[in-house]
């Protein structure tokens, strides 16, 4: 075991606790904040993938913008919040046996594929890889349509959220 | 060296959770709470095929991922907007209870 497996095992734990706490939380506050903490898991384990950008957009867009959404939008609907019935609903033990399934399903699935024990590469030297990231979202030969593309999906969504919440008196 | 797999086990353990909180969850927020497990699984993937694939300059992977955060944001504003106007009308986010579609 090396320190960088240790360090993985424990991300991977964190974030998968702290993602069963936000599936099984019965208080949605609580749950939002578990979802806070599985994102920062994932964003530590873009850091260990040297997608340093990743990270520090993961933190930025959704621990700061996502997260906080959902927190007031608990606060907003706050009188089902402490639903006094289950929280689960009465087919939870199919949805727990599908997801059971899937994961099954998914790890033998993975273990037949060749590529399953490589390993990375070094990267090399001098590689920048935000400036690649750059270069690749704004060059034509890259990927600028689906960027701009994107920009105008938020736009859209920016305008339907408001439009679809507005509350007309 | 961390191999492959364990990001690609790790990642599918990450959506089987997610896919849990979907199938299972009463409260429209926390069905919503379920998919951003889900998409946050599927970034971690492309972000570890970026990193492990033959050449790390081809930009594809984290590309791919910077768009799903997009799409993730739209799809969260629209959803938790709908939530909050389907509550001011039937005083309701049980999702079993909003059914006026429902034949």
């Amino acid at each position: 075991m090396t320190g960088e497996q240790i360090t993985f095992l424990a991300v991977a734990l964190f974030t998968l606790g702290s993602g069963f706490m936000v599936v099984t939380s019965g208080n949605l506050v609580h749950a939002a904040l578990w979802l806070v903490s599985t994102l920062f898991g994932v964003a530590v384990t873009y850091a260990v993938l040297d997608a340093s950008f990743l990270a520090v957009v993961q933190v930025v867009v959704y621990i700061g913008a996502i997260a906080i959404l959902f927190i007031f939008a608990v606060m907003l609907t706050r009188k089902d919040m402490r639903d006094q019935g289950p929280q689960m609903n009465k087919n939870w033990w199919f949805g727990a046996a599908l997801a059971v399934l899937t994961f099954v399903g998914l790890f033998f699935l993975l273990q037949g594929w060749s590529g399953m024990s490589t390993t990375a590469t070094a990267l090399p030297s001098g590689f920048d890889a935000v400036a690649g990231l750059g270069d690749a979202l704004t060059s034509p030969a890259g990927y600028v349509l689906p960027f701009e593309v994107a920009s105008v999906l938020l736009v859209a969504a920016l305008v339907g959220a408001v439009y679809v919440a507005f509350n007309r008196k | 060296m961390v191999p492959l797999s364990w990001y690609l086990i790790f990642a599918a353990a990450l959506f089987s959770i997610g896919l849990f909180g979907v199938l299972s969850r009463r409260n429209a927020v926390a069905i919503l709470l379920g998919i951003e497990l889900m998409l946050n699984s599927v970034n971690i993937n492309l972000a570890a095929f970026w990193r492990y694939g033959d050449d790390v300059s081809v930009m594809a992977g984290q590309v791919f991922a910077i768009i799903v955060f997009a799409v993730a944001a739209a799809e969260v504003a629209v959803g938790l907007a709908l939530v909050i106007s389907v509550y001011r009308r039937r005083n309701t986010v049980i999702a079993d209870n909003i059914d006026m579609m429902k034949w």
